[in-house]
């Protein structure tokens, strides 16, 4: 009956609701859980994208996915020698 | 013509993975179609005591895959029904006694002489999840209302997809209606939503799964039982008929009991 009237008055979230956001947030994470080589692979291409562009220093050059609480970002860090002259506005 | 084959399958173990295969082989059977069950669990075998077959067992799964016997010296035929039949599992060796490649050809084997071939999964991802998969045509996911199957799942779905096999349909197993009423347990679409899958059926709690699996008898084949009316349906599907998902909220209902009890049941 206490138990009713908590949930009556909104002081108690259904444990159907909790296990629903749970397993949201524990998915996400298990989903990102991505291999060596797919990060690998995505720096190459990355990388060859990038260099078009700009001059960057491959050494310097990270990408990582980043997991917090609610999210998985897809962090990349890029140190740019220069930019090539062909892009410079006129 | 060539069946098809089809692996039953969830991650985590006890969800039902072995009850299902039993009752959808059971409920094609009865349905006239020509099945035959696969225990790929070497080692932990038990498909055949599910479907009261133990007693007979001469040869297995195994024994066949090394050549020391013919394929149909191992099949089992059901006592019940004449087009079911039971490959079983090898229960002295170990899941490395046969590989994946084996396990396509021997499915592939199986499926010339009937029209499914269900195989039954054994819990986990390694090498004995691998055979099961490796000659599917189509997969049956079995998850329970519960966090630790749904996320088990989840990663199956993935498996499945890195080896393959088309998009898998879910059997969401042992759903408590009231319970998801009461806002105590996730719903069918909750379940739905977070695997983004395709509902195959849904089997609600049923008490006489424990009666008719210590009978060994499969559930589908006793018309009071509820789980056994979910699986009826979900058999129907299996062999391509359009058949409405039942309402579970209403289930519970005082109505819908006495109605059950007195013989009219929903759609089945």
């Amino acid at each position: 009956m206490l138990d009713l009237i908590n949930r009556v008055f909104g002081r108690d979230i259904a444990s159907r609701t909790v296990a629903k956001e749970r397993l949201r947030l524990v998915l996400v994470h298990d989903r990102s859980s991505v291999s060596p080589q797919l990060m690998e692979h995505l720096k190459e291409d990355l990388l060859q994208v990038i260099s078009q562009y700009m001059e960057i220093d491959p050494d310097g050059f990270d990408v990582t996915l980043q997991t917090d609480a609610d999210q998985v970002a897809l962090v990349a860090n890029i140190p740019i020698r220069q930019m090539k002259r062909a892009w410079m506005r006129p | 013509m060539v069946g098809e084959v089809i692996v039953i399958t969830s991650g985590k173990g006890g969800v039902g993975k072995t009850t299902t295969t039993a009752n959808l082989g059971a409920g094609l059977a009865h349905q006239g179609r020509k099945v035959c069950l696969v225990d790929a669990d070497i080692g932990l075998r038990n498909l055949d005591v599910v479907l009261g077959l133990e007693n007979r067992i001469v040869y297995d799964l195994v024994d066949v895959v090394e050549g020391f016997c013919r394929l149909r010296q191992a099949l089992i035929r059901d006592k019940r029904m004449d087009s079911l039949y039971l490959l079983p599992a090898a229960q002295t060796k170990d899941k490395n006694a046969v590989s994946p490649e084996q396990m396509r050809s021997l499915t592939r084997e199986v499926a010339e002489e009937f029209d499914y071939v269900l195989v039954d999964s054994p819990a986990g991802i390694e090498q004995g999840f691998r055979n099961a998969v490796a000659g599917a045509d189509r997969a049956i996911v079995v998850a329970t209302p519960e966090v630790a199957s749904v996320r088990d799942a989840d990663r199956i779905v993935g498996l499945l997809e890195a080896a393959e096999v088309p998009p898998p349909q879910l059997v969401l197993n042992r759903l408590r209606p009231a319970m998801v009423k009461r806002g105590d347990m996730m719903s069918i679409q909750d379940v739905i939503e977070i695997l983004s899958i395709q509902l195959l059926g849904v089997v609600p709690e049923d008490e006489q799964i424990v009666v008719t699996t210590n009978r060994g008898e499969p559930a589908v084949l006793v018309q009071s039982s509820r789980a056994g009316e979910a699986y009826r349906d979900i058999t129907r599907r299996l062999i391509g008929e359009n058949v409405p998902f039942p309402s579970f909220e209403e289930d519970t209902g005082f109505l819908s009991r006495v109605r059950r009890l007195m013989g009219f049941g929903q759609s089945s």
